[in-house]
């Protein structure tokens, strides 16, 4: 009997291995749970090491080291960082309002989390894939301005008060520009036999495989132009510098989260780099083309698909590389010794990993997920560069970007977006009436 | 994927809705009321999300719960909670109120014992996959007239919002 569960439950968990579809279209609740599993602690590991990069690479940029003493080269800083956190006192101020208080920080990590459920890292590699996808993760990360203005509401103080009035306004006033920038690569969907166009997230990437081109290539240069008012609208949305207004040090000490303090303050924290990561997906998944390759019509044949398929690994050798380059270039002083040899056995770790990804049969899985966060990672690291080169906006400098420039030009996008995927059907009409 | 413990979720969110709805209306804080309303109506995304009905779910969540009870929240927020606690409510209207509950049980009590006669046997077998792309053509085949004259209503309010807040034009 417990043997014939135990084959049931193998059996079950295999069921789905030779499925096309993701677990949760399948409804294999195993497979969905191991999914957001990884999700959930890929999402973690990438916002430790967002934090580490950003640190490093804005000091390189402003000419410092950056974080150097923790670990070589300050790698084990964030795991500091964390340990601190978690060990400092939480505050909650006495006038509070605790209830909303205490549940600001979950509201706002929860909006953060859920939207990775219909994020697409490859064909069948999302958790589930909807039919209002994109709907869905415009709806549930805008939730995330809620939490916002319970926090800065809730702490009862100046600087979190004022801190959540300009993020809801900003938030509010970005969400249009980003809607209707979001529309127009949605109608391009549309552009096929059927005449009909998705919202799934999947669907939208498939979309650019059949027309053969990412849609920020698509009547050159629409496409690009909705791009750019998403990539400025999306800067806006996350409360990132140029536009971190609502967190100005200078004139709100750290806005909304000011009276926020250890495991409550990193929930924030955590949130605000989710956050990024899943608006940079919905970028890479509208105009980029998702998980499909560079080049898919021009390099195409069996040997470029070998060529591009064996850069996932390629690139985690290349890291490991320079950390055993590093390695050897640190000072021969007894003193360094434990973190020569530390550097060393984490080039070890990412060479295996390297090496891991190499094998043809991982090779061919593990490709998308690859492109997706490669492209995903260009866009963060934008993000760092923003914050290391532009001045902070203006409050109605900001306002005026997004009412006066970003709306009419997505408007305007949207319309010609319209009439070029119908214009054979216009041109048809004129000609032939 | 065919759906899991429906009754379970149907009774946990009307619930939610429910208690939800009396808090609504029995807070004194504003704040917390509009928090309560919240979640009323993110329980009720749920249940259309149940109804197979993804594209209004997610409508719901966009322009109610991220939209409009922003902006409820943003004006509450600016006003002085303290002293609007404190005053009387001088618009009390419990007859009206009681008349009109009465008024709607009596409607619910009445489709509970006739209700076999006015809904189908059977539920419906709508196909998610591409509801959107229903609500779509729809919206822009069949009801396209009652559609335009919708968004033209909805053009004149912006306007007339816009005229009354701007002093000089």
């Amino acid at each position: 009997m417990g043997h014939d569960l135990m084959g049931q439950i193998v059996q079950y968990i295999q069921s789905y291995l030779s499925s096309d579809q993701t677990p949760g279209a399948a409804g294999n609740m195993f497979w969905v749970l191991v999914y957001i599993l990884a999700v959930f602690v890929g999402l973690s590991i990438a916002v430790i090491a967002m934090n580490w990069l950003e640190r490093k690479i804005l000091a390189h940029m402003q000419v410092r080291l950056g974080p150097m003493r923790v670990g070589p080269h300050g790698l084990l800083q964030p795991i500091a960082d964390a340990i601190k956190l978690l060990l400092k006192e939480d505050i909650i101020p006495a006038e509070a309002d605790v209830a909303i208080f205490w549940m600001a920080p979950f509201m706002v990590v929860l909006a953060a989390f859920t939207v990775f459920i219909v994020v697409p890292f490859g064909p069948t590699h999302a958790v589930t894939d909807m039919n209002i996808g994109i709907l869905f993760m415009l709806g549930v990360s805008s939730l995330s301005v809620l939490g916002i203005v319970m926090a800065g509401w809730a702490s009862n103080s100046h600087y979190p008060l004022i801190g959540a009035l300009r993020s809801s306004a900003q938030m509010v006033s970005y969400e249009v520009a980003m809607g209707l920038a979001v529309v127009s690569a949605i109608v391009m969907t549309s552009l096929n036999a059927s005449g009909t166009g998705t919202l799934s997230m999947i669907g939208i990437v498939q979309a650019q495989q059949e027309q053969g081109v990412w849609f920020i290539f698509k009547f050159f240069p629409l496409g690009l132009i909705a791009f750019f008012i998403f990539a400025v609208a999306m800067v806006a949305e996350t409360n990132r510098a140029p536009f971190d207004l609502a967190e100005a040090e200078s004139e709100l000490t750290a806005g909304f989260h000011t009276e926020y303090s250890g495991f409550r303050w990193s929930l924030f924290f955590l949130a605000e780099y989710s956050a990024m990561i899943a608006v940079s997906s919905i970028a890479v998944t509208l105009w980029l083309g998702g998980w499909l390759r560079p080049f898919p019509n021009l390099l195409n044949g069996s040997t470029w698909d070998l060529i591009f398929s064996l850069f996932a690994g390629v690139t985690f050798l290349f890291f490991a590389a320079m950390c055993f380059f590093n390695a050897v270039r640190m000072p021969k002083h007894p003193f360094f010794r434990i973190q020569t040899i530390g550097l060393a056995g984490f080039g070890v770790v990412l060479g295996l990993i390297g090496l891991v990804m190499l094998v043809p049969a991982v090779r061919i899985r593990v490709q998308d997920i690859f492109w997706f966060s490669a492209k995903v990672a260009a866009f963060m690291y934008l993000y760092i560069w923003y914050r290391g080169t532009f001045p902070r906006y203006r409050f109605d400098q900001l306002m005026q970007m997004g009412w006066k420039v970003l709306l009419p030009m997505g408007l305007g996008v949207l319309i010609l977006t319209a009439t070029a995927g119908l214009w054979p059907l216009i041109q048809h009409s004129i000609w032939h009436p | 994927m065919a759906p899991v413990a429906t009754p379970f979720f149907f009774y946990m969110l009307s619930g939610i809705m429910l208690i939800g709805g009396i808090l609504v209306i029995t807070r004194k804080n504003p704040v917390h009321s509009a928090l309560a309303l919240i979640t009323v109506l993110l329980a009720q995304a749920a249940i259309y999300l149940m109804l197979y009905a993804p594209f209004v779910a997610g409508v719901q969540i966009i322009l109610y719960a991220g939209g409009i009870m922003v902006l409820f929240l943003f004006v509450i927020m600016l006003v002085n909670i303290d002293r609007a606690a404190k005053e009387r409510t001088f618009n009390s209207q419990w007859l009206v109120g009681s008349v009109a509950a009465i008024a709607l049980g009596g409607l619910f009590v009445a489709v509970y014992i006739k209700g076999n006669n006015i809904f189908p046997e059977h539920a419906l077998s709508v196909i998610e996959n591409d509801n959107t792309q229903k609500v779509a053509t729809m919206l822009y085949g069949q009801y396209m007239f009652a559609f335009e004259i919708a968004s033209l209503l909805l053009l004149v309010a912006i306007i007339g919002a816009v005229v009354m807040a701007k002093k000089r034009i």
